[in-house]
């Protein structure tokens, strides 16, 4: 475990919980992001995009990754601009791309997706796509430059945890690039499943947002996320279907 | 109580008076509300079928406690459960209702609550609505401001910290025409980052080049659904015609608007009916325009100028909660904005329960935000479309948003 690195596009982390920012009192970021242990902290480009009133900024602590996503962006066209505008905004080189044409589930674009991540990932962004599991997408996203693929657990906001659960085992089966799982997760124990399938990490906002406690929330988060983590690496225990393993194997009369 | 509208101003020549009792009092005097009226552009849609047939089709003393329970434990909301929630039936589980918005609020928007004011530029008007104070036929005192009064305005206002700006006109294209309202949306651009209106409907080619002078979002409020009251209250000019209205919305999103919102007002005819006809119009959009932002509103009626009796009728606060929660469970994406028009203590209360949206610092006057937030004397000001109740400055109202545990939001949004 203790060497054990989050590495996106050379970028090493030690946590592998990544925190949304957009839905709780600007005042309780530092405490999640201190109890959550996270190193990357998502923000929206269009909540940044305000005067001096506040700014969400602002209050992201300092050593912390700043990962600006493009919601609010319908198409391609829409999110490259959004990201260029981040990167004016001195937000840095990392991107998450979100795409939607849907306004109630909030589903994310894939085709328009790959389109965004290829000509962000030429003009030099570490792009982070956020995309519904698709396999043919995926590799679609590594082959635009993607630098990780971050596959939807459930729909965004819905706490629903991973209802597109053998999908994203698809993904992180066959795509050589980190799978971070994103939106849908609103309970530890969803977030500790995640990394016991081989996720690289796993990203939430609500959960921690509706919870009673935020920072005891987001302590119960890097919890989950370590232990699952550390479950994966140890190789977790056998799953037999079919009960006990038989004393007698079918194949034991074999001679040679 | 019923509502006493028809108030006569002393300034009338006789032919007008003659003309407005005429308007009043003789049906046929009037045209068919129905109807286009030359330069309406008529689009196709099948959304105000949808929305009318299960108007229509709504008895809400049929729903019982049992369809209320039923609706309530959920996870989708078909439109029966809509109506279920918005019966009778559905007033003694309010508190439920409560809980379960307030649980999908939270979902979708966390504890944030946007802010935004209104910018009336001018309050002339050609319509006779009766209730209404910009009606063509109420004596206040008319302005419509030039560029430079509207800069001045938004400057004010902008020092104030606001970050949203909803423009608004009286219903006049005569005296505020849409080139006018399309300089002051470039200038609003210049101050705020969302810019939004609420004028009169226009066509797709007038929402489009809105949008190309910086506005992303469009409200028209229908007034009510009810198409035989709806004759009755707006006698005379171009929102006489019910149907253009209700297809602006669509209109708005064809001309490439972001995001559109509606309601009815509260009040003028069966409120069950009109709420469940306003969420619906809502859906339907969405449905047929899933990129589309969609938000409810929930004006009740208020006082105006010269006639101090216009009031709610039957709806009381406990029927609009019952309705904002309503919405909230329905529609759990969309926005919901809660005006000037209801108290403080209901604003507070709300924002945590169902609201996403609050305006501060309201004047529904025209050019007196200076005077409103400096208290400086200004020479001309127009007057009030009617009477707020929640007066509170920005200021106050993002300390007291703070106070109620709610992150205050003064943009999320990017022009692209």
């Amino acid at each position: 475990m203790e060497n054990d690195k989050l590495v996106i596009a050379g970028h090493e982390f030690t946590s592998r919980f990544i925190l949304g920012s957009g839905k709780y009192s600007l005042s309780l970021i530092e405490a999640a992001v201190k109890y959550a242990g996270a190193e990357i902290i998502t923000c929206a480009v269009r909540r940044a995009n305000t005067k001096e009133h506040e700014n969400i900024l602002d209050f992201i602590p300092k050593g912390v990754t700043l990962l600006p996503n493009t919601s609010g962006a319908r198409n391609a066209d829409e999110a490259v601009r959004i990201a260029r505008l981040a990167r004016e905004l001195g937000c840095g080189d990392f991107v998450k791309i979100e795409i939607m044409r849907d306004t109630k589930y909030l589903l994310p674009d894939n085709a328009e997706t790959v389109r965004a991540t290829e000509i962000l990932a030429k003009e030099g962004f570490i792009v982070m796509p956020y995309m519904y599991p698709d396999l043919n997408t995926a590799r679609d996203l590594v082959n635009a430059g993607a630098a990780t693929v971050m596959p939807l657990a459930s729909p965004i906001g819905s706490n629903k945890g991973l209802a597109t659960k053998d999908f994203i085992q698809i993904l992180i089966d066959e795509i050589d690039l980190p799978i971070i799982v994103d939106a849908g997760i609103g309970r530890p124990s969803q977030a500790c499943e995640a990394m016991e399938m081989g996720a690289a990490a796993v990203m939430s906002n609500t959960a921690l947002a509706t919870a009673g406690d935020l920072p005891a929330m987001a302590e119960a988060f890097r919890k989950a996320v370590e232990a699952g983590r550390q479950a994966y690496l140890s190789g977790l225990g056998r799953v037999l279907v079919r009960g006990a393993a038989p004393s007698d194997t079918l194949t034991g009369f074999l001679r040679d | 109580m019923e509502n006493q509208f028809l108030i006569d101003s002393d300034e009338l020549t006789p032919e007008a008076l003659e003309r407005k009792h005429r308007l009043e009092n003789d049906p046929s005097s009037r045209t068919n509300h129905m109807e286009y009226m030359e330069g309406q552009e008529v689009i196709k849609s099948d959304i105000r079928e949808k929305v009318m047939s299960a108007v229509e089709s709504y008895d809400p003393s049929v729903y019982k406690a049992n369809d209320v329970m039923r609706a309530l434990q959920k996870q989708n909301l078909s439109v029966e459960d809509l109506k279920a929630l918005l019966s009778p039936a559905a007033e003694p589980f309010l508190e439920q209702m409560a809980e379960r918005a307030r649980i999908e609020t939270r979902k979708h928007f966390g504890n944030t609550v946007y802010l935004f004011t209104p910018l009336y530029i001018a309050n002339y008007c050609e319509n006779y609505c009766v209730y209404c104070g910009f009606n063509c036929y109420n004596k206040i005192r008319r302005m419509k401001l030039d560029m430079e009064q509207i800069e001045h305005e938004m400057k004010v206002i902008a020092d104030s910290g606001m970050e949203e700006i909803l423009i608004l006109t009286g219903e006049s294209r005569a005296m505020s025409d849409v080139k006018y309202i399309g300089e002051a949306c470039k200038l609003a651009r210049k101050y705020f980052r969302m810019v939004g209106v609420e004028i009169y409907p226009v066509n797709v080619e007038d929402y489009r080049y809105l949008h190309e002078c910086g506005v992303d979002y469009v409200t028209v409020f229908q007034e009510t659904y009810d198409t035989e009251k709806y004759e009755t209250l707006h006698l005379m000019g171009h929102k006489r015609v019910w149907p253009y209205r209700f297809d602006a919305q669509e209109r708005a999103l064809m001309g490439g608007m972001r995001g559109v919102a509606g309601s009815a007002l509260l009040g003028l005819s069966d409120f069950r009916k009109d709420a469940l006809a306003s969420a619906l119009h809502m859906y339907y959009l969405q449905r047929k325009y899933p990129h589309a932002e969609i938000s409810l509103s929930c004006p009740r009626l208020r006082p105006i100028i010269n006639n101090g009796k216009i009031n709610p009728r039957d709806v009381g606060e406990k029927q609009l909660c019952q309705i904002l929660c309503a919405y909230r469970i329905f529609l759990p994406f969309a926005g919901i904005t809660v005006s000037s028009r209801e108290s403080a203590q209901f604003r507070n209360g709300i924002v945590k329960i169902a609201a996403t949206k609050i305006s501060a610092g309201v004047s529904t006057g025209i050019g007196d935000h200076e005077s409103k937030y400096t208290g400086k004397e200004c020479d001309a000001e127009g007057d009030e479309q009617f009477e707020i109740n929640d007066g509170r400055s920005f200021k106050q109202m993002y300390s007291d948003m703070s106070g109620e545990g709610l992150q205050p939001v003064l943009n999320d949004y990017l022009y692209v």
